[in-house]
């Protein structure tokens, strides 16, 4: 990396305090709603509908509108849970990890990308509970006192999986809101509609701006940075135990947490990158997240995304050197069998195409990093499928053996949490701040007086 | 739980009770009884509101109007005078009081039955009531398990010889076809509704208009029948009216095998084989294992001959020759592929080899066929009296007649093969007599035509035109379980009561005769065969029990009638009613005719494996089930072998014509490895339009091309694509092993040299090698099974009587093609060797209730658990439906219910539920609990009776089913018992034993006995 690019300025210069506040506020009070916000809000929104419909046929049918069988009794529903909870990592990695660690270039992205997190994992969470065969039971998943003395199975990963998820869906949100509460207290200040203010009030709790404020909440904010820490590596470590637990071939390897860790940071970045160029593009905000941020993360996902491909290196590897017949079988089955063509675009979507993230200049190129992050995005998706379909629908008896193909449900759910993500995404930049106006200030505070 | 039928009679005593009342009230009510009954059959179907608007209705019709003209002369004019409700209402008075007096029918008397429970009734126990189902006019023994006057499960009879405690698929599903809500359930007169007393009117009078011409207009088209009791009732007809005639037709009968016997013996003899006798057994395309009246003691005598158990080193082997694969080629040691058109040459090829002269050798054969037959001779040959040569159903009667003089010559007759009288009525040639039938029809000279069960106008051969001759008669009357293709072209159809709900009697193929008991009042008001020629004979119905007790009355000849008749009832069987074998002498000089051979493609017609002739078409069970080796459900198929549509450039699922004697039936194609090449083999029976809701538009219709020249398979077809194509749901698309040690065999002589051949390093990891402890397990009792792939012939008959006894769902087309069916044991097939003519396996697969079930763990909420007796429980009530059990079964025997796929709505299925086990809803995973229910009731017997369960006490339902005994059942912590013995044997391995799953669940290789001389082949 050249030290010009190291050295540049994470917002623009001429950025003072008031025109950073100026600039985040006017977007969501006095701004009038932009065109594209419509039109955005419009596709989410219908496809929220979708999700809505689909989730109704569900319960009032059962599963069997989806395509899964036996043998592969996961499918979709599986799929993306495990590809939104994926993304839902960036926001924690770098809202908690890279501040305890101070890197500041997180600043401008940090807002929106935990925003992100909680809205992956609010469309993750969906899955688990619609996905099993009595829905209206799911709750028996939750460890509750009750009067028979029922609790659920410890040793089962889908029970850890309840926890990890819904701490990580606790910590995220509550990790969110108190990085609001400075801003909340800013936009209620300067709302000039008196419900608008109202509402901003509640939120920012009573927020006045005093060192003690300001001591507390720097206090509450790295110990939550602390807390959501070891979130980052557990969650998905325990997503992938779903998978490492069972003794299904291609589920059953050690190397699964690393992983799924790693690709989900890989995803989860990509994310951020897709969402992060059209909204700086069309909110103007190439200020304020500069060609820096964009460089900087895509070198994380360059980092990941050789993690991944190690991975899948070492499952072909690990596959050839134990001898077993099964294990053996299920990489010949990944490279020709029935989905071989998801395989290999699933290998060049994560490997190949991002080798170009070498390039320094592809790495500030926006048209270039938004269609790499979206090929990232689809080769995460794609790995999920991998890993679900093709280990369940040929396993020990070839005389199972049977095929799992999506149905128009399965589809209208994935493409409904998508609506979902967008919907409750578009209703944040329109009435959030999606860059933390208190900590983009302090950015400047800090670069005014090194200036100085 | 072993069958108990100690308490027989009192079924008997209750429905003849019924019986006779209703008999009673009959004769008081004189000529004008029959219309009355009309009125009143129709009013005892409605209820409340319906009740008064039906009789608004009646008030209106002919028949009723007729019945007042007759009953109330006096109030006639009034009547037909407009008028008020009121009036209406004040007339009815009296009749409608009368009516009910004398109309003590079903629905009144079944809600007082209970009143006078029997004895031994006692509520949540079953009943077990001997009785028989019949096939092709031939007796299945069976035990009907009853639940508080509901039969819910067939078990077959130790004592009846051709079940000997074992059942097929058909009786198994006879259950379901007993509730089904789509069978007949009114007499109907052109479509109408109309009534049991309206016929016997009309029948009275044909009867009265038949008796100037001595019946001459009269013809009797049935099935087989071997009933003694309607054998009587037929002569009294023919003595009345001798000019009648009865004619019986089965489509599926082997029509060739009378002539045969003509033909070698000069006179007709029903055959049998004694397969426990024999050394070698060559079957010419006789699916003897899966098809004939005689096939579940032909399996039981065959597996016998196999059974290696207990350090035995010696079995028979078996060399098939056949077209398509089936059951018994599967089973051979040796299979020759051959066109069925081959099958005659084979034989005489065969027979000259043999030895035999004096007959046309006939042409050449493939290339490996001659050196094939020379070995199989050779081996036949050295087998004397410990050999048989078994003809098939579906080929003419020369095969039939060469194997006969092949047995003779290998001096099997007597030893090995049996011979009786003829157990049917008519030893004749059914297609002529049918031919015969139609002519007399066509040229109208059947005034009245009743036909008896069978479906002519689905099933008759194609060139006779049978719905057009019947256009031609004019009274046509039909006696069927559903309102069917025959039915919908008879003038009046009359709803037959089903077997288990009626009195009458039938043959083994030995002769024995087992008096046929009904467990249950008829639901839809059947009427059985004696009821409808009582009819015929005496101008009034008598019921079928006093015509069929009154027929036993006549017969008996010992003292005690009654003591005489409830033991019949009660052991299922007449004692001493086999028929004596017989000496046979061969006559010379038949087989000289010339034949020719064609080369041609053809066409094989074989019965489906599920809906037989098309009789079962409506039954879902049958429909669902995987047929043997294509794995086909809900369809049939033409199916041919690779080269064959490599050659007509067609794949699975393409659609084409075939064509035959100008016919066309557009068919899907099925590629089917083992199949012999330029032959094509279809399944009879599908594409019904009237079978029911399940059965209609099934598949497609081979009947059109299936001409009296052609029964069993015809040459000259033509196939042509038609471009277009449909989706076949098949349960088993992988049939190769992958290199895996899944179902493991050797030849004898390698079972010889090495007894442990199916032990593989590995496959009993030790306890250490998991993170989990062991699940606690009780010292004395710990339950398990062992399955013998050596005997296992894969029929079927274990998947159905599993989802009889565990009220499994079917699922439907649709679903099976998304890979959703629910049976919770099934039969995997493996081909291998010869990709081309490969050796076929059978595995059945049930839950193996591993010791370290991988499904446990992972439910998270404890919905499937172990308890300390080895099993592996699924609670349904806390199954929540995630699935990961199934994906981490590494067997893939769990089952989900995907939709609600029970059938909460139809009343009558519910009546036919085991009580015993819950119906499990949507969203919920199910699987084999061997048959829990069944330990259950065998632990609280023992605790009762405070000892141990006995060995042998708790049978599986799937093992209860079996015909070969390839399942059993026991305490594996038991050294003593069965089950632990046989997992001592050396060839017993667990499937997938390297996971370290521990299965209770274990296998015995499978060992095939092959010629040496004919490796090379």
């Amino acid at each position: 990396m050249s030290a010009a690019r190291s050295q540049a300025p994470l917002i623009d210069p001429r950025h003072t305090t008031e025109t950073v506040t100026e600039k985040i506020t006017a977007n969501i009070l006095t701004d009038r709603t932009p065109g594209f916000w419509f039109v955005g809000f419009a596709v989410g929104f219908t496809l929220l509908m979708t999700l809505t419909v689909a989730i109704i046929w569900l319960f009032a049918r059962g599963t069997g509108i989806w395509g899964v069988n036996i043998p592969a009794g996961w499918g979709f529903a599986i799929i993306n849970f495990v590809w939104w909870i994926g993304i839902g990592h960036a926001g924690t990695l770098i809202s908690a990890i890279l501040f305890l660690l101070h890197q500041k270039w997180r600043t401008s992205i940090n807002r929106y990308a935990e925003a992100m997190t909680l809205f992956a994992v609010a469309c993750a969470g969906i899955f688990p509970l619609i996905h099993v065969g009595r829905p209206w039971r799911a709750y028996w998943l939750f460890p509750y006192p009750n009067t028979m003395g029922l609790w659920p199975q410890f040793r089962s990963p889908l029970m850890w999986d309840v926890f990890a998820v819904s701490t990580y869906a606790t910590v995220s949100a509550l990790f969110w809101f108190v990085g609001l509460i400075p801003d909340l207290a800013t936009l209620r200040d300067r709302a000039r509609n008196k419900t608008a203010k109202f509402i901003y009030g509640i939120g920012a709790l009573g927020w006045r701006g005093s060192t003690r404020h300001w001591h507390r909440y720097e206090m509450a904010y790295t110990l939550l940075a602390g807390l959501a820490t070891p979130l980052v590596v557990s969650v998905h470590t325990v997503v992938s135990w779903d998978f490492a637990v069972s003794l299904i071939p291609g589920w059953h390897t050690t190397i699964f947490p690393p992983y799924f860790v790693a690709g989900a940071i890989y995803s989860g970045f990509a994310m951020v990158i897709t969402l992060c160029i059209p909204l700086r593009k069309y909110y103007h905000m190439a200020d304020l997240i500069t060609d820096r941020h964009l460089d900087v993360m895509a070198q994380v996902m360059l980092a990941t995304g050789m993690i991944v491909a190690y991975g899948y290196l070492m499952e072909i590897f690990m596959a050839w050197y134990n001898g077993n017949v099964y294990e053996q079988y299920m990489v010949l089955n990944r490279f020709t069998g029935p989905y071989w063509p998801a395989y290999w675009a699933l290998l060049m979507c994560n490997i190949v195409i991002p080798q170009c993230l070498w390039i320094p200049s592809v790495r500030v190129n926006e048209p270039l990093l938004f269609i790499i992050s979206l090929v990232i995005n689809v080769g995460m998706w794609l790995e999920r499928f991998i890993i679900v379909v093709t280990s369940l629908h040929r396993d020990f008896l070839p005389s199972s053996w049977g095929t799992y193909l999506p149905t128009k449900w399965d589809l209208a759910t994935y493409f409904g949490t998508i609506g979902l993500f967008l919907t409750l995404l578009f209703l944040f930049i329109r009435f959030l701040p999606a860059i933390s106006i208190s900590e983009t200030r302090e950015l400047v505070a800090h670069n005014e007086e090194s200036h100085e | 739980m072993t069958p108990d039928f100690k308490s027989l009679p009192v079924l008997e005593t209750k429905t003849a009770g019924c019986g006779c009342d209703a008999e009673a009230h009959d004769d008081h009510q004189g000529e004008d009884h029959a219309a009355l009954e009309q009125v009143r059959d129709r009013l005892a179907t409605t209820r409340g509101k319906d009740y008064w608007r039906s009789l608004d209705e009646l008030a209106d019709r002919p028949e009723f109007r007729r019945f007042l003209e007759t009953e109330f002369p006096s109030k006639h004019e009034l009547w037909m005078e407009p008028v008020t409700r009121r009036d209406f209402l004040k007339l009815m008075g009296a009749g409608m009081a009368m009516m009910f007096f004398s109309g003590c029918r079903k629905p009144l008397e079944k809600i007082f039955a209970n009143n006078e429970d029997p004895e031994s009734r006692v509520t949540g126990k079953p009943l077990f009531y001997a009785s028989a189902l019949t096939m092709g006019g031939f007796a299945q023994g069976v035990l009907v398990e009853t639940h508080e006057g509901r039969p819910t499960k067939i078990e077959g009879n130790t004592l009846h010889p051709d079940s000997l405690g074992a059942t097929d698929v058909f009786m198994q599903a006879a259950i379901l076809g007993f509730y089904d809500p789509d069978r007949a359930q009114a007499v109907m007169n052109r479509g109408i509704v109309s009534s049991w007393g309206a016929l016997v009117n009309v029948l009275r009078g044909e009867m009265i208009a038949q008796q100037g011409t001595q019946g001459a207009g009269l013809r009797i088209l049935s099935g087989n029948v071997s009933s003694p009791t309607l054998v009587d009732q037929m002569k009294q007809l023919f003595k009345k009216f001798p000019k009648a005639q009865w004619i019986q037709y089965e489509p599926l009968s082997p029509h060739g095998a009378t002539e045969g016997a003509r033909m070698a013996f000069g006179e007709p003899v029903q055959t049998r084989y004694a397969l426990e006798n024999a050394d070698v057994i060559l079957s010419l395309d006789a699916d003897f294992l899966a098809s004939g009246p005689d096939k579940l003691r032909n399996a039981r005598m065959f597996a016998r001959g196999r059974n290696l158990v207990g350090g035995k080193h010696s079995m028979n082997r078996l060399y098939v020759i056949e077209p398509c694969p089936t059951i018994t080629g599967a089973a051979a040691d040796h299979r020759l592929a051959l066109r069925a058109s081959d099958i005659e040459t084979a034989a005489r090829a065969l027979a000259a080899e043999l030895g035999l002269s004096g007959f046309n050798k006939g042409a050449d054969l493939p290339t490996a066929a001659p050196a094939w037959i020379k070995a199989a001779a050779d081996d036949l040959r050295s087998h004397r009296g410990r050999s048989a040569v078994i003809a098939g159903e579906s080929h003419p009667a020369i095969v039939h007649a060469l194997a006969h003089a092949m047995n003779e010559a290998l001096g099997n007759n007597g030893r090995t093969v049996i011979y009786t009288e003829p157990v049917l009525a008519q030893a004749v040639d059914q297609v002529t007599a049918l031919r015969t039938l139609v002519d007399d029809m066509m040229e109208k000279r059947v005034d009245m035509l009743i036909m008896i069960d069978g479906n002519p106008v689905f099933d008759a051969p194609a060139d006779f035109n049978f719905a057009q001759a019947l256009d031609r008669v004019k009274t046509r009357v039909r006696l069927g379980l559903y309102d069917d293709e025959t039915s919908n072209l008879a003038h009046w159809s009359v709803p037959a009561a089903h077997a288990l709900e009626s009195w009458t009697d039938a043959r083994a193929t030995d002769g024995t005769i087992t008096i046929t008991q009904p467990m249950i009042e008829p639901l839809y008001a059947g009427k059985t065969v004696h009821e409808l020629l009582s009819v015929l004979l005496d101008g009034s119905p008598r019921t079928s029990h006093d015509v069929v007790k009154d027929f036993w009355k006549t017969q008996h000849q010992g003292l005690n009638f009654e003591a005489f008749w409830k033991t019949s009832l009660h052991d299922g069987i007449v004692a001493g009613s086999a028929l004596p074998a017989r000496r046979v002498s061969l006559r010379s000089g038949w087989a000289n005719g010339s034949y020719t051979r064609s080369t041609d493609l053809e066409i094989v017609f074989k019965a489906d494996p599920s809906v037989w002739d098309g009789r079962f078409a409506n039954n879902g069970w049958l429909q669902e089930l995987p047929k043997p080796l294509t794995k086909l459900t809900w369809d049939n198929a033409a199916l041919m072998s690779p080269a064959t549509a490599a050659r007509l450039r067609v794949d699975s699922h393409d659609i084409i014509t075939l064509s035959l004697h100008g016919q066309s039936v557009k068919a899907p194609v099925w590629i089917t490895v083992g199949h012999v090449d330029n032959s094509i083999t279809v399944g009879l029976g599908y594409g019904r339009r009237l079978a029911g809701r399940v059965g209609n538009d099934k598949g497609f219709n081979a009947y059109p091309l299936r001409a009296s020249s052609g029964m069993g398979f015809s040459s000259g077809l033509s196939v042509s694509r038609t471009g277009e194509s449909m989706k076949l749901a098949c349960t088993q698309i992988h049939h190769g092993m992958e290199g895996r040690n899944i179902v493991r065999g050797a030849t004898l002589t390698e079972y010889q040299r090495d007894e442990k051949f199916a032990e593989v390093e590995g496959d009993n990891p030790s306890s250490e090698q998991t993170l989990y402890n062991s699940p606690k397990q009780d010292e004395r009792v710990g339950w398990g099974m062992s399955i013998d792939m050596n005997l296992c012939i894969g029929c079927n008959a274990c998947m159905i009587g599993c989802q009889a006894e565990n009220n499994i769902s079917i699922v439907g087309k649709d679903q099976v093609l998304r890979g959703r069916e629910m049976h919770w044991i099934r039969i995997d097939n493996y081909f291998s060797g010869d990709p081309v003519q490969p050796e076929f396996t059978h595995q059945p697969v049930p839950c193996m209730h591993c010791e370290n079930a991988p499904c446990e763990p992972v439910c998270p909420v404890g919905a499937t658990i172990h308890n300390d007796e080895g099993i592996n429980e699924m609670v349904y009530n806390r199954c929540v439906g995630t699935r990961y059990c199934s994906n981490n079964c590494p067997y893939k025997v769990r089952r989900f219910n995907f939709y609600q796929f029970a059938d909460e709505d139809t009343e009558t299925l519910k009546l036919g539920r085991n009580p015993d086990v819950t119906v499990r809803g949507r969203g919920v995973m199910e699987k084999c609990t061997y048959c829990i229910q069944r330990i259950n009731v065998a632990k609280f017997a023992a605790d009762k009776e405070d000892r141990d369960v006995r060995d042998g006490e708790i049978v599986m339902a799937c093992q209860a089913a079996c015909p070969t005994e390839a399942i059993a059942f026991g305490n594996i912590r038991d050294p003593k018992s069965q089950v632990s013995q046989l997992k001592t044997e050396p060839r017993n391995y667990p499937l997938l034993g390297e996971l370290g799953t521990r299965p209770h669940t274990t296998y015995l290789a499978k060992v095939r006995n092959t010629n040496p001389a004919l490796e090379n082949v």
